[in-house]
């Protein structure tokens, strides 16, 4: 199918994209790849009046240290994220589990940072960037504001991302000394999305946990944290990894569609996280 | 309106297209290159790849406005008087039957082989993961690949 007509305008700056969304307003619709949003246009079930591509903001690409942290434009590609020497030493969660999106062309144009505004449930790097307490920063008329992950995600689909405002990058800590880390993904055939997914990460310390953090992909309309597990990982020997995954479903709110009951979900999310954890603290 | 301007199997183009013209459409209506099918529309099946600067995409997923500035192959643009080694690989494995995945399936093969030219049967079959095919069971597809690549790979 044909997209609905739109004015198309390319933006080289992050400047200029938030001027062209000020003009705008409700109209415009932010393309990074188009790897979520041209299936939509496709489909019409979007049909914006502008869209404002900032594919080639360079601002917006690659990938920097600052101190303790990461700095990752919203326009890195998932292929990029893949094979970054500084995303796979400091924070190889988030390789590991873009790995495990979509297939090796929707990598090639598909964005760390579209896949974040996009906030699909089901999507596996929502869950790693609140796991890894992952600071967005976003741009707008008023100037920019760094919002944590755990108030970026609002509700299906829903950011704290205004019409008006453009996301730019994402500061995450990096994971130092003693840290490994897990994504665990169930789908069922090739190239799908997550039924269930979590990201762990795990500090060891003595041949105990002393840090855990977990989130979870698709177990609400927004990904969430296990607070209970991590509640109970805390400063536990390996042998409570089991007994502490048990908790993984505490106050989710799990969907059920054609993929599976929420009590499955909720079974899917107890053992992915054993697996996850168990794998985090051997690495 | 925009003006844009693509290089498409060796041979550049300047055209005025619609924001919303999809790159595969572009290729298809404007410039006849029927090589490159569509099958789905979900951006799932694969069979609309061409590589753009070097890189596999699915350009049911492209807009030709993104595309501005860039060098297309599509499978059309492969052989160079003598078959592209990776389709000769096709036919000597027979590696298709309806043939309507085949030019994503070459296309992206092109591009598995160039990153990692002697790749394991796993490796073969996610890499392909983003190419569905109806007909073959995809047995003859691996096979292809691994008979590209024992004869030396993408060049
Ligand atoms: C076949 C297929 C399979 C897939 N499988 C998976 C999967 O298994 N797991 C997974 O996680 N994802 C999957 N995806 C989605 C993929 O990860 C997309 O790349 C990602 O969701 C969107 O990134 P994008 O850069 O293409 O964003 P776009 O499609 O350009 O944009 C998506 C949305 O985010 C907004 N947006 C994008 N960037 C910004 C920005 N910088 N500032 C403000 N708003 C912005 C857009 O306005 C739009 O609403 C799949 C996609 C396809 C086509
Ligand atoms: S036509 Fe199916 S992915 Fe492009
Ligand atoms: S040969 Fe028919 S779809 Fe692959």
């Amino acid at each position: 199918m044909i997209p609905a007509q739109f004015d198309y305008v390319r933006a080289s700056s992050v400047d200029e994209a938030v001027a062209a969304l000020a003009e705008h307003g409700d109209e415009a619709k932010v393309m990074a790849g188009g790897q979520s949003l041209i299936p939509l246009l496709r489909l019409r079930l979007s049909y914006p009046e502008v869209v404002v591509d900032v594919g080639r903001v360079a601002e917006m690409a690659g990938v920097r240290e600052d101190g303790a942290h990461l700095v990752i434009g919203a326009m890195t590609t998932h292929h990029e994220v893949i094979h970054n020497e500084l995303i796979r030493r400091h924070c190889g969660l988030i390789a590991e589990a873009t790995e495990t999106v979509a297939d090796p062309a929707v990598r090639h144009r598909g964005t760390f940072g579209g896949a974040l505004a996009h906030a699909d449930p089901a999507g596996d790097l929502p869950a790693v960037a609140l796991a890894l307490d992952a600071e967005m920063v976003i741009a707008g008329s008023g100037g920019r504001r760094t919002v944590p992950a755990e108030e970026f995600f609002l509700d299906y689909l829903q950011t704290a991302v205004q019409p008006d405002e453009v996301l730019v990058e994402v500061r995450v800590p990096k994971l130092g000394e003693g840290w490994g880390y897990r994504y665990e993904k169930f789908h069922r055939v090739a190239q799908s999305w997550a039924i269930v997914g979590v990201a762990a990460a795990v500090r060891r310390s003595n041949g105990t946990i002393a840090e855990a953090r977990v989130g979870l992909t698709n177990m609400g309309s927004t990904p969430v944290r296990a607070s209970g597990v991590e509640e109970a990982l805390n400063g536990a020997s390996l042998e409570r990894i089991g007994e502490a995954a048990d908790r993984a479903a505490e106050g989710t709110s799990a969907p059920s569609d054609l993929n599976g009951k929420a009590d499955y979900r909720e079974h899917l999310a107890r053992v992915l996280t054993r697996r996850a954890v168990t794998a985090a603290a051997g690495s | 309106m925009v003006r844009i301007q693509i290089t498409v199997d060796g041979q550049r183009h300047e055209d005025e297209v619609e924001g919303r013209l999809l790159l595969v459409h572009y290729l298809r209506d404007r410039l006849g290159k029927v090589g490159t099918p569509v099958g789905c529309d979900t951006s799932n099946c694969g069979s609309c790849t061409v590589r753009m600067d070097g890189q596999s995409v699915k350009s049911c997923s492209v807009l030709a406005v993104q595309a501005d500035g860039s060098e297309i192959t599509t499978v059309e643009g492969l052989a160079t008087g003598e078959w592209h080694p990776v389709q000769t690989a096709f036919k000597e494995c027979h590696a298709l039957q309806c043939g309507y995945c085949t030019p994503g399936m070459i296309m992206a093969s092109i591009d598995l082989l160039e990153e990692n030219p002697s790749p394991s049967e796993d490796e073969i079959r996610h890499g392909l993961e983003g190419n569905l095919c109806r007909c073959t069971g995809y047995q003859n597809i691996v096979k292809a690949v691994q008979y590209a690549a024992a004869q030396g790979g993408a060049q």
